[in-house]
């Protein structure tokens, strides 16, 4: 049944449709702890059935987003609605609205099953209930054979299921994750994202996350906010964040990028021309409306930059640099170029790439060159 | 050369490893040493006076081990003092009276220091310290002027006594010291800190995870503290309990400044036997008894404990 009726916000991205109604909405919101600020005059609309991750480094206030829509702080200012209803002055246990603890805070005392139930029994539900949907809550992370087991007796794995049962079975509109894979190893890690993304289409709960992992923000979100002191930086979906950054903020966290500034020099119909000073060359970037004369700095990816010996038949977006360092990781390999005094671009090349056609080694001068499409003007 | 080195460095490291090896002995040696020398072998002394009779001699007991006349050696071991307590009417209601004072005593310290360890736990960091002095504080003054004062404010005479005559509340003083409310006063008032100091030490290890976990999923703060708070703080309300029951049931020295004279504590009995009456072996006896009586408890609970959690490995390993 909830199969059938699963809501694919994913697929319908509802946040470009106009007339969406938006489900959580976070209004002006100010968080201060005596001198300190957490978040900053903060507004944020997010729609049914998504999963939305709030991104950012330590002490950029996600975190404290994520508790004040949990109800384990007040607004210093501003107003928070889900589903229409103010819920600003609820305290958490009136909140249609769960957390996930990136500790998991399984309560030790307690089995696997008294976990689950723990919530329902607060609820005042007939124990047969209870036990029906501790049972269906256990079946959806697959953990029904560990019901009589206390939590000290699971693996981080086992202990990060129950806790996505312990919150799901209240059946809430929002469920709220604090990094929840953080204390997982690697390969669960990767195993575990599809599965949490596959959970939250298979129940159609709205999923807040907070992350400093871009990797996995990118891979389970449907939209990310990027956070840097308290504030938004920039909302989007993951390709819209990672390849059209609005800030040297966001484009630094998402990854290595390239980045330097520029002059723009002239204007053409969805392109502009910039002199680039910091490169010693022309940089042509699309999708651009900008002032003549204006300063820009401009990011490119490092996978998006071209490499060859030869000079390529573009004289924008080319300069000529010479390798400084090659870093192997395995699937790519990065190259640092020095192409002025005080620049050096990365490069990223896949290995197989490299082995086929590459025969640049340390010392090697090369020219880097890339398409019009590949830049990108930050505003900030 | 080098193989020399090699072998330097070998017998330094099987040198320092012996070292290390021997110092964890050491180390261990002296606190088992320290309980067998002022522990066991006192209480295996305890234990042969209460095996023997009182005699008009010095001291004033018989010995176990006797040469008889045709090189008969004679064991006695007299089990009067034992029969004499489990029957006699006197003992039986001392032991009675005194575990109920001190179980009264015990329920009163768990309600007041649960509390006061729960609101040092809550306030900031800051005034911690400020409640943990108010608390200890106290006891940088004598024990005895501080039993003495409680005389001082109770007695018929006393500030409390007077002050509610000078309102005119009453007119006759009312009979607060030498009774039980006096004594358990005083005895509530001298172990509190014994109960306060665990609970606080088990409250504060308590992950607040925990507590917004419970919240979140929507239990009031009430329904959270019994839920979630009380069962976390269990082994601290259990140490706190034993060290405040145990010292209590034995306490003589509140008793007698406090406590009326017709309020039996073993303590003031075994006084009485041991300096008034000459009678050591009863005394002893007494001592065995209550030892038993606390330390079979004691150590039937933790071998259940041992057992379940043996019992929760060996369901974790399989």
């Amino acid at each position: 049944m909830a199969k059938a009726k699963k809501l694919k916000a994913r697929d319908l991205e509802v946040w470009q449709d106009p007339k969406a109604k938006p489900y959580i909405c976070i209004e002006n919101v100010t968080k201060r702890f005596g001198a300190v600020t957490a978040v900053k005059n903060l507004s944020l609309d997010i729609y049914q059935g998504e999963f939305f991750s709030l991104l950012g480094g330590s002490g950029c206030g996600k975190t404290t987003l994520l508790r004040l829509l949990a109800g384990f702080e007040a607004p210093s200012s501003g107003r928070i609605y889900i589903d229409g209803v103010d819920i600003t002055d609820r305290p958490a246990y009136q909140r249609p609205v769960n957390m996930m603890f990136q500790s998991y805070a399984l309560f030790p005392h307690m089995t696997v099953a008294q976990n689950v139930a723990f919530g329902l029994k607060q609820e005042r539900l007939p124990k047969g209930e209870i036990q029906a949907r501790v049972e269906e809550g256990l079946e959806l992370v697959q953990m029904v054979n560990y019901m009589h087991r206390r939590p000290d007796q699971l693996s981080g794995g086992q202990k990060q299921r129950v806790a996505m049962a312990r919150s799901l079975v209240k059946r809430p509109k929002l469920l709220l994750l604090d990094e929840p894979l953080a204390a997982l190893d690697r390969n669960l890690r990767e195993r575990t994202q599809f599965e949490l993304v596959n959970i939250q289409e298979t129940v159609g709960v709205t999923f807040v996350m907070v992350t400093h992992d871009q990797e996995e923000a990118m891979t389970m979100s449907s939209r990310i906010g990027v956070m840097e002191d308290g504030q938004l930086r920039q909302i989007g979906e993951p390709h819209e964040v990672y390849e059209y950054p609005n800030s040297r903020f966001v484009a630094d966290f998402l990854g290595a990028n390239n980045t330097f500034d520029g002059v723009v020099v002239a204007e053409e119909k969805d392109c502009s021309h910039i002199e680039s000073e910091d490169l010693g060359c022309k940089v042509k970037v699309a999708h651009t409306e900008l002032p003549l004369g204006s300063h820009v700095s401009i990011a490119v990816r490092p996978e998006k930059i071209m490499m060859s010996k030869q000079k390529p038949d573009q004289s924008e977006n080319c300069v000529r640099g010479k390798i400084q360092d090659i870093a192997y990781l395995g699937d790519v390999s990065i190259y640092h170029v020095r192409v002025m005094l005080d620049i050096v671009l990365m490069v990223t090349v896949t290995n197989r790439q490299r082995v086929m056609n590459l025969d640049v080694t340390w010392d090697d001068a090369v020219y880097l060159y890339w398409e019009t499409e590949s830049g990108v003007v930050l505003n900030a | 050369m080098i193989r020399l080195v090699t072998q330097v460095s070998q017998i330094r490291s099987t040198v320092s490893d012996l070292l290390i090896t021997k110092g964890r002995g050491v180390v261990t040696a002296i606190p088992y040493g320290w309980l067998l020398v002022f522990f066991l072998i006192p209480f295996l002394l305890v234990l042969r006076i209460s095996f023997s009779e009182t005699m008009f001699a010095i001291p004033p007991i018989s010995p176990i081990v006797k040469w008889g006349s045709d090189m008969v050696l004679q064991l006695n071991f007299n089990l009067w003092n034992y029969h004499e307590i489990l029957t006699d009417q006197l003992f039986l209601a001392t032991i009675l009276s005194s575990l109920g004072i001190s179980l009264l005593t015990t329920l009163v310290c768990l309600l007041a220091g649960y509390s006061m360890a729960y609101s040092m736990v809550s306030v900031a960091p800051r005034w911690r310290l400020v409640l943990f002095l108010l608390l200890m504080l106290p006891f940088w003054t004598s024990f005895l002027i501080r039993v003495y004062a409680w005389v001082g404010l109770l007695s018929n005479t006393g500030i409390i006594n007077s002050t509610l005559m000078q309102l005119g509340l009453i007119s006759e003083p009312i009979q607060l010291l030498y009774t039980k409310f006096s004594l358990v006063l005083g005895l509530v008032y001298c172990y509190l800190p014994f109960m306060v100091l665990p609970i606080y030490v088990s409250l504060e290890k308590i992950k607040p995870e925990y507590k917004e976990a419970a919240f979140d999923l929507g239990a009031k703060p009430w329904t959270v503290f019994w839920r979630v708070t009380v069962p976390l703080s269990i082994p601290g309300i259990i140490s706190g309990s034993i060290l405040v029951f145990i010292p209590v049931v034995g306490e003589y020295v509140i008793p007698e400044l406090l406590g009326s004279s017709e309020t039996l504590m073993i303590g003031r009995v075994m006084w009485t036997e041991f300096f008034n009456n000459r009678d050591w072996p009863t005394a002893c006896a007494l001592a065995v008894v209550m030892l038993v009586i606390f330390v079979v408890p004691i150590m039937i609970f933790q071998r259940a404990q041992a057992q379940q959690q043996l019992l929760s490995e060996d369901e974790h390993a399989a």
